[in-house]
Order: C-alpha cells, then structure tokens, then sequence
C-alpha cells in the first residue's frame, strides 16, 4: 500500500470515529429525549434540555478541535503537514 | 493601517476597538444620565456603528482579485472564526431565536443543536478538502472537480437560489431595526440598510467583508451577552445564568402546572394582531416527537454544510490545518451566543409570568397590565396584546400575546435596565443582519463573477475588468434583494430554514462525494445537482398547498427529501457513466494530503 494509501486509510479512520461521536450527540440521543429528560443532568437542569441548549453544543466545539489535532498528528506521521505554517 | 503588517497587528487594532466600543457605550449611558431621550441614543448606536464599518469597508479597499475573492489568504484562524461566527449569526439568530425556544421550548431547539453540529460535518468533510482545493467559490470547486460549464453552472444556480432565499430575510431585518432605531417607513428603511450593507464590501470584496465581520461579531457579541448576565442579576437569578437557573426552568414548570395551556377559541384568536403569539408549549419539557427533532437538525445539520457562504470563509485561511482549527473557533464564538438564547428565553418568561415577581403580570388585573408603562410602549409598536376573553378582569396566560422579536427587545426594558442597553441591542441586531447579507451577497456576485463571467463568458478578461464586474453585480443583486424584501412576502425564519433546505438537497452529497468518492462523475453530479434541487423544490410546493408529505418531511424539513433524490441520483448516473479521467482522479488525491501546491493555481 503507497503512503498516499495508508494516509487516506487512517484519515478515513479518523471520519468515521468523529461522525460516530457526532451522531450520538446529535442524533441518537434525540431517539430518547422524553425517558432522559426524567432524570436531573449537570447544574440541576432536566437532562434533555440541558443538551439542546448547552450540552450537544459544547460537545461539539470540544469535538472539531480534537479532531482537528489528530488530523494534525495523522499528517506529520506521514511528512503531509504544511510547511513554514504555524 | 490596513497596509504593512496589518495581520500581526491584529489584535491590537481589535482590542483597542473593542475598548473603544465599550467606551462609546459608557458616553452613551452618561447622556442618559443627563436627559438625552431613548430615541436619540438609539439613532446615535446604530449610526455609530455602521459609520465604523463602512470606515473598515473603505480601508480595505483592493484592487487584487485574490483579495477580492479570498481576502489574500491571510485570515488567521481566530480571527476567521469570528467573521464566519458573524457571517452566520443572521438577524434571525440574534433577534428571532430566543423568541422561538420562548414559545415553542424543546420542538423549536433543535435548531440549536442543527447549526451547531453542522459544522462538525463541515470541518471533517469539506473545509480542509475544499481549501487545498484553492478555489474562490463554492462553484469553482464543482466545476474544477466535475470538469465542464455544465457542472459549474448548475452549482451556480443552486448557491443562487439557496442564498437569494436567504438574503431577503437579512435585508428585511436589517430594514426592520433601522427603521425602529432611526424611526422611519420601513420601505425606506431596507435601502438604507442595503447601502449600510454594500459599504462593507463593495470595495474591498472579500477582504473588506471579513475585517468588517470581525467588528460585527464583537459588536452584537457584547450587545447580546451584556443584558443577559445583566437581566440575570437584576431578577436575582444568579451572577452566571448558564450554570444557575435550574430552579427558574423548574418554577416555569411548576406555573404552567398551575395555569394549565387553555385553548382559546377561534373567533378569540382573531382580534389577535398579526405576527403575535401566546405562551402554548412547556418550556423544558420534551414537546416533539423524536422524529420531528431529529429530522429538523439533520435538515439544518446537512444545510449547514452545504451553503456557500460559509464554506467560503475557509478558503481565506493561510493553510489547510488554519482551515481545520478555524472551523472549530467557528463554533466556540457561534457556541457563546447559542447557548445564551435558551437563558434570555427562560428569564424573560419567568419575569412576565411569575406572580410573585414585581416584572409578572399574570393574575394582575387587565386594566392595571394595560396602565404599565413598558407595555404601552411594546403594545404600541405592535409587539405586545393582552385581551380579557373570559371577561374576569384579571389577566390568565392565555390572554398575553407577544411577537417572537420582543423577547430580545423588550426583555431589557421589563427587568428595568436602562435605555441605552436597547441601543446596544438594536446595534447588536443590525450587525448580526449586516453581516450575514453581506456574506451572502458576496457569495452570489462571487459566484456569477468568476464562475458565469470569467470562466465561461470571458475567460481572458483582465483583473481590473473582473473585479468591475463583481462589484456592479455585487449592488444589483443587493438591489434586488432589498426589493424584494420591500414587499415582505414571507417572515424572516421561515425563509432562513428554506434556503438550507435548498442547499442542502442541491449541494450536499455533490459537495461531499466529489471528496469522498473517487467514481463520482461530471454525470453524475449534474444530476444529483439537478434532480435534487428540482425535487425538493416540488415538495416544498406540494405541501404548501395542502399536500400531505410523507414520512413526517414537511415544508421545513424538505431538504432530507431533496438530498437523498440527489444521492441516488448521483450514485446511480455515475455508476451508468463511465469513470472520471485519471487527471480527474490525481486531483482528488492531491485535494487529500494537506502539503504541495493547491490544486487550482488562480491568476494573481
């Protein structure tokens, strides 16, 4: 398999690891909003409305940045990060 | 200022504006302190403001077309994360969102939780791709990925009509809060928001949209932040409502318990002004079904992804992984004003329907309501109803109606801050509208520009001779806009959720599969853009008028019927057709490695 390969078969790796993420938090626990929203989540907030307006909000941010690192750490394994960039 | 090291200075010249508009805001509570009345401040606020962009618009006036298209490359990634917070952060957002969680609760939240995760898709599947790409237009990727006018075209039409639905409902805002701010007829009042738009950016193009974007974002950033830890300490809600209102959100609960959502009738309904609303829907309790949340996110999710004018902010990035970090600086500025709107919401319900409250007005007597100052005030401009249908003399939750904009503009004024946190707010408003229109503009006359003029008309025009023609496009399609915004057709959040329906079904998996799948064809893609745009257009159409839907897709969510039209068509012609050539083929793998030249090399 050519580096070119291998590169694209981590950073495909990596896509499928972070979309998994995604959906659980922006999908999957919707599927249970109703049996969630029963139990107490984080500041005292019922837990269903805590995630639609704090929660899956902030996941996400935390999410893209992580991302954005491994991505990062994927290409320097491979010598395919950008040179002189800071 | 703007010229030399301009980038390494940045944060200097935004720290010291940002001093700056803090001090203005400081002058402009000591005027009121000394007599000068509500309407002055919020004439000199909004006046104020728009004379510093259209300063910064004429600072960064250029005569480069990569600077036009693409502000030279050289936005670093905080900063872009700003301008794209600001560029989607639309009057919608900022005036209408908290509205929306005030009367609808849970159902209407998934807005939040689709234009927040959204840019989870476009930071792994499209910015970094799209960047190394090097194009200057969404459009410009298609057509160089897919090869051929065709191709290119039809992306064209599609950016055309998602962003054109989307832009009349900024102009329309901005013409709203211009009109209330410097108090005159609203069908005056959208050109002077056109003109206040095209300042930004008829000059200096993508370069002048950016440094300009940057301010709006600190301007409507403070402007929204401000009266909510405000509001939060006056009603003794908490120094920090984020972490601290659990027991307001449980006492809402409690007070709809004791209310009760009663029905009124019909004919009650009527002498209703138009545009108003009553309390209906709990306000933390889940009010939808699992479907009906999760197919209005993935709708705006997907449409996120696919609307040119953000996925063109981060082609102005200095490198591939800026354009990784800067999408999630996206979101963490875009984060700071989201997760607020659901705290405005639940304090400003709060504060009007708790008895026990000085600000609530629920179990007062009607004419006792009707003698209060702030409620004369709202009630006058159209905002605010209370009518007695059972004939008790006292006030019950279902006889207050007020439009979904009030909860942002009339929330200060009920907690009893002063005036001049108003202004702020209606400059706050005018800049999230401002910068929104201006994005999108840009990305239409971009578009045209480059991929109709240059590429297909005229392919050896002459820089100067392009930028002309961007700019002149630039005030038509503002013209057009602004006409049509004029007319007021549809209200402003209803045209926003369709134009990412548009995008979504026309643009998405041609987008994403032009990455992603190596086989995807010129064919293929034509038709996906096609038949995608086409079909969900048609049922949109067919559900408005009386249509049933089906699968629970309704006029908000058509674009899950028009994307996934889009990728059987686009898989199933590719597959018939035969596969893209081996130059196609090489073009991709470059687009995947972050390192090497862009693939498109543009003429300086």
């Amino acid at each position: 398999m050519s580096k070119n390969e291998q590169h694209w078969e981590k950073t495909r790796g990596l896509l499928f690891v972070t979309l998994a993420i995604w959906f659980v938090f922006s999908i999957g626990i919707f599927l249970f909003g109703a049996e969630m929203n029963e139990v107490t989540g984080p500041f005292g907030y019922p837990l269903t409305y805590w995630f639609t307006c704090q929660g899956s909000l902030g996941l996400f941010v935390i999410l893209i940045f992580w991302f954005a690192n491994r991505q990062e750490k994927i290409d320097e394994e491979f010598g395919f990060s950008e040179k002189g960039d800071k | 200022m703007i010229k030399g090291n301009f980038v390494d200075n940045l944060p200097k010249i935004y720290g010291l504006y940002t001093g700056g508009f803090i001090g203005f805001i400081i002058l402009m509570a000591i005027c009121e302190q000394m007599g000068m009345t509500a309407k002055t401040i919020g004439i000199c606020f909004v006046a104020f403001t728009v004379f510093i962009y259209a300063l910064i618009g004429y600072l960064s006036r250029t005569a480069q077309a990569s600077n036009y298209y693409v502000a030279g490359r050289q936005v670093p990634t905080v900063f872009n994360g700003m301008a794209t917070a600001a560029d989607w952060m639309s009057g919608a957002s900022f005036v209408a969102m908290a509205g929306g969680i005030y009367f609808k609760g849970y159902g209407y939240m998934a807005l939040l939780v689709g234009w927040t995760g959204g840019y989870v898709l476009v930071a792994t599947l499209l910015a970094p791709y799209l960047r190394k790409f090097g194009c200057y237009t969404v459009p410009d990727f298609v057509g160089t990925r897919y090869g051929g006018n065709t191709a290119r075209l039809m992306a064209v039409i599609v950016l055309t009509v998602a962003s054109f639905t989307y832009v009349t409902a900024q102009i329309n805002a901005t013409g709203t809060i211009a009109s209330v701010a410097l108090d005159i007829p609203f069908q005056y009042a959208v050109y002077i928001g056109l003109i206040s738009i095209l300042l930004c950016s008829m000059l200096g193009g993508m370069r002048g949209v950016t440094w300009t974007q940057v301010a709006q974002y600190i301007v409507l950033i403070i402007a929204y932040l401000l009266p909510v830890f405000w509001i939060s300490n006056s009603i003794g809600a908490g120094f920090f409502p984020h972490f601290m209102l659990a027991d307001e959100v449980a006492r809402i609960g409690e007070l709809e318990q004791q209310f009760g959502f009663v029905k009124n009738a019909a004919a009650d309904l009527k002498t209703v002004p138009k545009g108003l609303a009553g309390i209906t829907k709990a306000h933390s309790a889940v009010n939808a079904t699992p479907w009906a949340f999760i197919s209005l996110a993935l709708a705006m999710m997907m449409g996120t992804a696919s609307l040119p004018h953000v996925m063109m902010r981060f082609f102005t990035t200095p490198s591939v992984k800026a354009a990784r970090k800067s999408v999630g600086w996206s979101l963490f500025f875009i984060f700071l004003l989201y997760s607020s709107a659901p705290m405005l919401a639940t304090m400003s319900k709060l504060s009007l329907i708790d008895p026990t409250l000085p600000t609530g007005i629920i179990g007062k007597s009607i004419a006792e309501v009707q003698a209060i100052d702030w409620y004369q005030n709202w009630n006058q401009a159209n905002l605010m109803y209370v009518s007695d249908f059972n004939g008790n003399g006292t006030l019950e939750l279902n006889e207050f109606f007020m439009a979904g904009k009030a909860v942002v503009l009339a929330t200060p004024e009920i907690a009893g801050l002063p005036y001049v946190i108003s202004g702020l707010v209606a400059a706050g408003g005018m800049a999230a509208a401002m910068s929104t229109a201006d994005g999108l503009i840009l990305a239409i006359a971009n578009a045209i520009s480059h991929d109709v003029y240059y590429k297909m008309i005229d392919p050896k025009a002459e820089t100067a001779k392009r930028l002309t023609v961007a700019r002149v496009l630039l005030v038509v399609i503002g013209f057009a806009g602004a006409t049509i915004a004029a007319m007021e057709i549809q209200g402003i959040l209803g045209s926003v959720i369709w134009a990412f329906d548009f995008a979504m079904s026309g643009l998405f998996f041609p987008l994403v599969l032009g990455v992603w799948w190596k086989r995807a064809n010129k064919e293929g893609a034509i038709a996906g853009m096609a038949l995608g745009l086409i079909s969900g257009f048609a049922y949109l159409i067919w559900v408005r008028n009386g249509g049933s839907g089906f699968l629970g897709i309704t006029q908000l969510t058509f674009g899950i019927f028009g994307s996934a039209v889009s990728l059987v068509a686009m898989v199933v012609v590719s597959l018939m057709t035969s596969a893209p050539n081996a130059a196609t083929q090489r073009m991709v793998d470059d687009a995947r490695v972050p390192s090497g030249a862009q693939v498109i090399t543009q003429q300086k």
